[in-house]
């Protein structure tokens, strides 16, 4: 499973290390963990134990990351692999490289030093649990897209991160600024996100495989390949979005919204620098083309002079930062375009010391904005006297950040001067981009200029909102010291303090085309030299003619504050998910049911006549079987029935229900006719269920007669006519397509192998039921469960229901009987009605215990004859169902207490305890086990595990039906209490 | 035989078509049921028509001349579950008529 040489196995166990490439799954799984664990904590107010869980993740994958250091130096990488899903030949796979360790590194590392800043960043009033949650979260998602070793894995890990940015900008969500600019950040990283699986999903068809490994190796043949553009463009977009490039730069500057550490850590250090990961990641595969330079140098040195540009005119001090963020990833994918070993060396270099620099001024503008209570850089100023520790840390930062000599900034945009000036692929972009780099660096310089100067000097400031800033707690301030420190160290012995980790992570992307290079400050006096000189000084004269100005100008650079990208952006999403959404369903929608039924009926038969239509219907020779007589006068009578239960529907409702009982008969005696009792069964009493079921709505249902309606009209005629005419079609079509298909051979489909294997394999001779207990059980198993949902979604439908008010009166039928008891002496109210078909009722109560024998018997001979849990249930809820008949809802339940609840929980229990009980023996779901038991009286009987399933399934039917069934009865019952409350009302108006 | 079940389909369908059209709640319940009862006979008829043949497993017969069981476990399946549908729009029906005054399927109270 894992690639590690011999020899390196001995190294590790020098310094300790005995987990062999498994550290890779702890590293990607503990900051989830702790992320979870966080989560646990919601409850508590306190910041101390999330805050200590968290930093204690991070040190922890700090140190797993150090301690893995030699196993990646000298371009070695570390594998472990997991089966994932072997079908499409996707396996879980990470993967640990000198590139990777580095950004492992920056991860692991500043997310520790986040953790400390935010530990006293983070107020009493916010909650600070859920905030470290996500935060580990995010880092864990980061550690997955630096170790995916598959590249569908990578993606995956690259949309969990944007979901977590998407929550960590948004984690104030009271402030709308955040919620827009999280959903605005959502919406871009994952769109592009998307683009990007599109992206590899096409590299991996290229390569025919999604392993990075093979990806890379695979760069000519993916080249040379016809889609090699449309995956190029596909990954750019990704890669693009991610990392804030022109044009999708926009939603950085709104992600500032999100607590300071997040800015730190996400939106500088850690997540827009996935897209140059991606970037140099893929290079070996993808770069080298003059698409990827044209693509990538375009939108890198544009975004490198507009986000510089950007920057100086910004009044937000985290504005300002995020604009430099944006100038400073677009020069590292400027650096990336160009192809050459050594631009990529710088880029990588630039990655590491931008990290550092910005990550501490994020952390430095933070703590001003904690004491002075404002960002606004025409607010603030002379902090320098209250707070000379953090001024003088930014100071440094900034200058490392302008680029100035002895710094860590200074020694990246030296290599990137002297590739600037290379000549790569001879084209436009590559001639001026000397003049851009120069132009670039002096915007820069300026805005670190005004940064340091607008903040720390100048008057004392007037107006904050905080009163009396000064230091912050010291542990707040270590995190910036020691990225300070960092620069600085970088900045004068880079080849000692950094010269091994660059060297790691160019051999992890370069592999044998590593170049030599050397790290030092002095490297003579040079063209890139005078290029940065004249960047200084000429950054400096611009702040110097620029400082009245921006004093005091408005938010954004002139001209283009009037084009933002975030109002494009929110035109673009109006209109697509407003104007448009809106403009198609008033063209195409409708909200009344006839025309929606129509188009679905219409589709239908189109559907179904397209396919004869295409494939010319050949009609066949009418054979007159011979009809037998009695059976055609059945369904003579059935055929009249059907029609005047359409014709009577309308206005005679209770005639239309007893011709569909009819129709329903009709049907059932046709079931036994063609050698179906199962059906027949379950049919018939079906059939009693819903007659009673409709007649107990019928009471709701207004009064309606011909006299009264309103005559028709001649549009509605016309109506009519449509419907009449779609009916006609619909019926003679099925008329054909049944005859056709009934007179057609029946092919050999699957029924053989039921009926071969039913007694041999599920143990019982009725086959139909077999089939649902054993072969289909699970289908079974679905559909009791909708069963159940249904008279569930009925109870929850019926608890809220109040009738229309003109069925609120008590009927005519009963007000007759009630006066009629009224004027006798002898009787009181309500007789009539309880005597009324007296002996039928005398009867059916009688009736109650044969009928659940019958139920029994049903139940127990369904295995092997006509009958089976389905049945049995329904039968059992008739028995229910002819009691509340007999003697009234009242009556019914003073003696007999059904709890259909009970009933449906325990019958769905049964069935799932059924099926899961297979594992046990070490089978799948619903396998079913059989033997024959002697039992004493009933002699020797079947007894299959699908017998307890089918007393699942019966005990969930009895449930439901007779949930639904006194659900409904019971509104008339309701129906007095709501009466008494309208009494109650009227009577106090 | 055929025939006269390929007619009775075909009627149960038009008046059921017929019916789910309508602007009344009440007809298109009914319309459900007997466009049920179609759809029931259609697929059950798939697996051929016979009569007399034994439904359950009984030795000595051939597997070759029972009935089709796989049309009938559909059907019986489709049986319950048409109940359920049945039951769910009665009740919806009813909220609505309770709710809007009216049965008409999109609760306005104009005739049409």
């Amino acid at each position: 499973m894992c690639a590690l040489r011999p020899s390196k196995r001995t190294r590790n166990r020098n310094i300790g290390i005995t987990l062999g490439p498994y550290f890779l799954l702890v590293l990607l799984v503990l900051p989830f963990v702790g992320s979870l664990a966080s989560a646990f904590f919601l409850k508590t107010s306190s910041r101390v134990l999330p805050s200590w869980t968290a930093g204690g993740v991070s040190l922890a994958c700090l140190l797993i990351v150090i301690a893995s250091y030699p196993s990646i130096t000298e371009g070695q990488v570390v594998r472990l692999t997991f089966e994932w899903i072997p079908q499409l030949g996707l396996e879980f796979k990470l993967r640990l490289d000198g590139f990777a360790w580095m950004f492992a590194l920056l991860i692991a590392g500043i997310g520790l030093l986040v953790v400390i800043y935010a530990r006293y960043y983070m107020s009493e009033e916010d909650s600070v649990p859920r905030f470290f949650s996500f935060l580990l979260a995010f880092m864990g998602a980061m550690m997955g897209i630096v170790l995916s070793g598959n590249v569908i894995l990578l993606s995956i890990f690259w949309e969990l991160t944007s979901i977590f940015s998407f929550l960590l900008i948004s984690y104030w969500h009271n402030s709308s600024a955040a919620r827009d600019g999280a959903r605005m950040a959502l919406t871009v990283t994952g769109i592009g996100g998307f683009c990007l699986l599109v992206g590899l999903l096409l590299l991996g068809n290229i390569v025919g495989s999604y392993d990075l490994d093979k990806i890379l190796e695979a760069g000519d043949v993916i080249r040379a390949h016809s889609l090699y553009v449309p995956a190029l463009v596909f990954v750019l977009l990704g890669a693009l979005t991610k990392s804030a490039q022109f044009p999708f730069h926009f939603w950085l500057p709104n992600a500032m919204a999100a607590p300071t550490p997040v800015s730190a850590y996400l939106h500088s250090a850690t997540m827009v620098k996935a897209g140059v990961f991606l970037l140099a990641r893929m290079s070996p595969a993808l770069s080298g083309s003059y698409e990827w330079f044209i693509l990538v140098g375009a939108a890198g040195m544009i975004t490198l002079l507009l986000g510089a540009y950007f920057a100086m005119f910004q009044q937000d001090l985290k504005g300002l930062l995020a604009y430099s963020t944006i100038s400073h990833l677009g020069l590292i994918t400027t650096l990336l375009s160009l192809g050459s070993p050594l631009a990529t060396v710088a880029a990588i270099f630039h990655m590491l010391n931008h990290a550092t620099f910005k990550a501490s001024l994020f952390m430095a503008a933070g703590i001003i904005d904690h004491e002075t209570g404002t960002r606004d850089m025409r607010k603030l100023s002379g902090l320098f006297r209250f707070m000379p520790i953090t001024g003088t840390l930014a100071m440094v930062a900034s200058a490392a950040m302008a680029g100035v000599p002895l710094l860590n900034g200074f020694l990246s945009k030296e290599m990137f001067f002297a590739e600037a000036v290379e000549t790569h692929a001879d084209s436009f972009l590559d001639r001026i981009l000397p003049y851009v780099a120069t132009l670039a660096g002096a915007f820069s310089v300026a805005y670190s200029l005004r940064f340091i100067h607008t903040v720390f000097f100048g008057p004392k400031p007037v107006g904050l909102p905080k009163e009396k800033p000064h230091e912050p707690p010291h542990w707040m301030l270590f995190p910036i010291e020691l990225l300070v420190v960092a620069c600085l160290v970088v900045g004068v012995i880079p080849a000692i303090a950094v010269g091994p980790i660059l060297q790691a992570a160019a051999m992890g992307v370069l592999g044998p085309d590593t170049p030599e290079y050397s790290l030092s400050i002095w490297h003579g006096f040079n063209l890139p030299l005078v290029m940065s000189i004249v960047a200084l000084v000429a950054g400096a004269l611009i702040y110097i003619l620029l400082r009245n100005y921006l004093a005091q100008c408005k938010d954004g650079a002139p001209v283009f504050r009037r084009f933002r990208g975030q109002r494009i952006f929110e035109r673009i999403l109006v209109e697509v998910s407003w104007r448009w959404a809106r403009l198609a369903e008033r063209r195409i929608g409708t909200r009344k049911l006839q025309p929606q039924l129509r188009w679905v009926v219409f589709t239908g038969f189109v559907a179904g006549l397209l396919p004869l239509w295409l494939s010319g219907f050949e009609p066949r020779p009418f054979v007159f079987s011979g009809v037998d007589k009695a059976f055609a006068a059945i369904w003579l009578i059935g055929i009249c029935l059907a029609l005047g239960t359409a014709f009577l529907a309308k206005y005679h409702r209770l005639a239309a229900l007893v011709m569909l009982g009819g129709v329903g008969l009709i049907v059932c005696v046709t079931f036994v006719w063609l050698s179906a009792p199962d059906l027949a069964i379950t049919q018939l009493l079906v059939e009693i269920i819903t007659t009673v079921l409709i007649l107990l709505g019928l009471r709701w249902l207004p009064k309606r007669n011909e006299i009264n309606d309103a005559p028709i009209t001649v549009r509605a005629r016309l109506r009519r006519f449509r419907d009449l005419g779609l009916a006609v079609c619909c019926g003679v079509g099925m008329t054909f397509v049944s005859y056709a298909v009934m007179t057609m051979p029946v092919p050999d489909a699957i029924a053989t192998y039921f009926l071969e294997n039913a007694y041999s394999q599920g143990g019982g001779r009725n086959v139909v039921n077999v089939i649902l207990v054993d072969f289909r059980g699970f289908d079974t198993f679905g559909e009791i469960a909708v069963l159940g949902v249904v008279a569930l979604t009925v109870y929850a439908l019926l608890r809220r229901f109040r009738p229309a008010d003109d069925t609120m009166a008590m009927p005519e039928q009963q007000r007759a009987q009630n006066r009629f008891d009224e004027e006798r002496p002898d009787r009181s109210a309500g007789d009539t009605a309880r005597d009324y078909m007296l002996i039928p009722s005398v009867i059916m109560q009688w009736l109650f215990p044969v009928i659940i024998m019958f139920a029994v018997y049903l139940f127990l001979r369904g295995h092997d004859m006509p009958g089976g849990g389905f049945s049995a249930g329904l039968t059992l809820s008739l028995a229910f169902l002819l009691q509340y008949l007999a003697g009234g809802t009242r009556w019914a339940e003073d003696r007999i207490r059904i709890l259909p609840l009970r009933w449906m929980g325990a019958g769905l229990l049964t069935a799932a305890l059924t099926g899961i009980g297979a594992w046990a023996f070490g089978y799948p779901f619903l396998t079913s086990h059989f033997q024959y038991v002697e039992l004493p009286l009933v002699g020797k009987m079947p007894a299959a595990t699908a017998l307890l399933f089918d007393l699942g399934v019966f005990s969930l039917v009895v449930g439901s039906t007779v949930l639904i069934m006194v659900a409904l009865a019971h509104q008339s019952i309701r129906i007095n209490r709501l009466r008494a409350i309208d009494a109650a009302k009227t009577k106090e108006t | 035989m055929e025939i006269i079940l390929s007619i009775a389909i075909g009627v149960m369908t038009f008046c059921g078509v017929w019916l789910i059209l309508r602007p009344r709640t009440y007809q298109v319940i009914v319309g459900l049921s007997l466009l049920a009862y179609a759809v029931n006979l259609f697929i059950f008829s798939v697996g051929g028509v016979k009569t007399n043949v034994p439904p359950v497993l009984v030795d000595g017969t051939a597997t070759a001349s029972l009935a089709d069981p796989v049309p009938q476990a559909l059907v019986l399946t489709a049986i319950v579950i048409g109940f359920a549908t049945t039951a769910l729009f009665l009740v919806v029906l009813l909220a609505s008529r309770g709710l809007t005054g009216s049965d008409h399927v999109d609760g306005r109270s104009d005739p049409s």
